[in-house]
């Protein structure tokens, strides 16, 4: 992977219309949304009841903070890192991009960093934005700052999160090849399995449950650790970041293996 | 001057399922000359052209560019340029960005990026989204993309395909050119005629397997049946002392829908198997009167008809 390749990649990933339309979508769905609920909890705080957001902004701030807009926004990460490497199958520009880098797994390693550090920086900048300003709303209610127990981790940790999830998308993309096809799976993945396997009772079906990608990977962007977790937060990241590595070099492989 | 670097194909194979694609395939393309790659839809051509290019990978045999298979070659769009039958172009990028992004992977400046959007007349919709190019457009940004790494060898599959004429008669000057200055410049095309005036050299395939390989000219006089054309008043007479020589006769029959000349008494008669010459000796032997004799040639359009009618029967031919 050389200097040049990470420009090639950056070129193709900055030219399109989808990176713009995704990254906004992300961009506004996760801080509009974060906020808005920050903003209701504020209002409905002295309303009678114990509200349970109440309690869990106590025990763990950040998934309340964090969970609306972030869980929302996520989607739009998918979908991105889908199309990434999806639309250069759909549009042909994959036998352009093979020709000049016949060995391939450079080029995927490149569209990888890039992509993925793409991601770090719109995930840093979200969420620290998210945590600014759910944070300043609720202040005169529930004070949290990096400095609580956890918080700083489940702040960086959110980050983190995010841009394994974009290379998770990513690799799913590039092993599916049809854009409508893997950004279903990716969504099944995301959203779909963790409710159906949550249905089955058991404690093989929990730990199931507590290995999927995505549950596993979102105890890290939890302060603390919550009952029924199968796995601490480092732990499930280190899940999460296992079947990405596995899918991205399933990826690799048949890139390699298969006519373009 | 550029390198001098060929393309060696040698006994490629590539099936999808259990249609076989390109069977058993053998061919060698020099350098300094337009080498046609003639063959109906479906022979195997692109395909080919994608097994060199490292796009496909084959069942069995090999297909190199100056001794190399193409993923050996560093920098390869600067050994080798292809334009592709397909669209290979991202819809929603500029023709720019497509032609920076390829520039970029073999650290070529954005100057030449300029350079072959200027070679192929498309400076001015540079910005454009390719999507919204015309077939003819499409066609002159993957020629700037084969042009980019100003490469010796060219891979061209149905360049005309789209174009205008103004456009066919620039990409044919554009490849003479190219092949004038050294380069390896395969082009395929299931359009005879626009290869009889382009093509120093052809090779003909067929259902995946060689057909011909050989010079344009040299597959035109091979593979058209000579034939003469003769008219006399003794017909008769005549066709005895052919079929005496070894010759074969018989009557003229309706050729595209015009003639027979329907002159009462005069015999329209084609012959095989002697040439026009002889059968005019013969006639003056026996005081036969000619009132015509005319050597026929078949066109390349028919040469090419006629070899690949049934490409299994005829089986592969070797240029001596």
């Amino acid at each position: 992977m050389t200097l040049g390749l990470l420009r090639s990649e950056w070129t193709k990933i900055r030219s399109v219309q989808s990176t713009v339309w995704s990254i906004a979508a992300f961009v506004i769905v996760a801080i509009g949304f974060s906020s808005l609920v920050a903003v209701v909890i504020n209002n409905t705080w002295n309303s009678p009841g114990n509200h349970p957001n109440h309690v869990k902004l106590l025990t763990d701030p950040t998934a309340v903070l964090f969970g609306p807009g972030l869980g929302l926004g996520q989607f739009a990460i998918c979908v991105l890192g889908v199309i990434v490497i999806s639309s250069e199958y759909s549009t042909g520009a994959i036998r352009a991009s093979l020709l000049a880098v016949p060995h391939r797994i450079p080029m995927l390693a490149a569209k990888a960093t890039v992509w993925g550090l793409l991601d770090l920086v719109v995930s840093a900048i979200t969420v620290f934005v998210v945590f600014f300003i759910t944070t300043t709303i609720l202040h005169s209610h529930v004070p949290i700052s990096l400095s609580g127990p956890g918080v700083a981790r489940a702040v960086v940790g959110g980050i983190l999160y995010l841009t394994v999830l974009g290379l998770f998308a990513l690799a799913v993309g590039g092993l599916i090849r049809h854009t409508a096809g893997a950004i279903f799976t990716v969504l099944a993945v995301v959203l779909l399995l963790p409710i159906l396997i949550g249905l089955i009772p058991g404690t093989i079906a929990n730990h199931v449950h507590g290995y999927l990608p995505t549950v596993a990977g979102e105890l890290v962007t939890q302060t603390s650790q919550q009952s029924g977790d199968v796995l601490s937060g480092w732990q499930g990241f280190g899940v999460f970041c296992a079947w990405t590595a596995v899918l991205l070099a399933a990826c690799g492989w048949l890139l390699v293996k298969r006519d373009a | 001057m550029v390198e001098a670097t060929g393309i060696d194909v040698h006994d490629l194979t590539k099936r999808f399922g259990d249609k076989i694609a390109v069977d058993h395939l053998t061919f060698s393309v020099t350098p300094g000359r337009v080498t046609g790659f003639l063959g109906p839809n479906g022979a195997g051509k692109s395909t080919t052209m994608r097994l060199i290019l490292g796009l496909d990978r084959p069942q069995s045999g090999t297909a190199t560019i100056g001794g190399r298979a193409y993923a050996q070659i560093s920098k390869p769009l600067e050994t080798v340029g292809a334009l592709l039958e397909a669209r290979s172009v991202h819809t929603g990028r500029s023709a720019r960005n497509h032609l920076l992004y390829l520039a970029q992977t073999q650290g070529l400046p954005a100057r030449r990026v300029d350079e072959v959007l200027d070679l192929v007349g498309l400076r001015a919709v540079a910005r454009k989204r390719a999507g919204g190019f015309s077939l003819g457009m499409s066609q002159r940004l993957g020629i700037a993309v084969a042009m980019l790494g100003d490469p010796r060898v060219l891979l061209l599959d149905e360049p005309a395909n789209g174009l205008d004429p103004e456009g066919i008669r620039w990409i044919r000057t554009l490849m003479q050119g190219l092949a004038s200055e050294g380069r390896t410049v395969l082009v395929s095309s299931h359009l005879m005629s626009e290869m009889a005036l382009t093509a120093d050299h052809l090779i003909v395939i067929g259902r995946g397997k060689l057909i011909a390989d050989s010079s344009t000219q040299e597959f035109i006089q091979r593979s058209s049946e000579h034939s003469v054309l003769v008219r006399t008043p003794d017909g008769d007479r005549l066709s005895e002392l052919i079929a005496g020589a070894g010759g074969t006769v018989k009557p003229e029959e309706a050729r595209n829908g015009s003639e027979p000349p329907a002159d009462e008494g005069v015999a329209s008669l084609v012959v095989t198997g002697l040439q026009a010459p002889r059968i005019g000796e013969l006639a003056a032997s026996s005081s036969v009167v000619l009132y015509e004799l005319t050597p026929q040639q078949a066109s390349l359009e028919e040469a090419f008809m006629e070899l690949t009618a049934d490409s299994v029967e005829y089986g592969r031919q070797e240029t001596p």
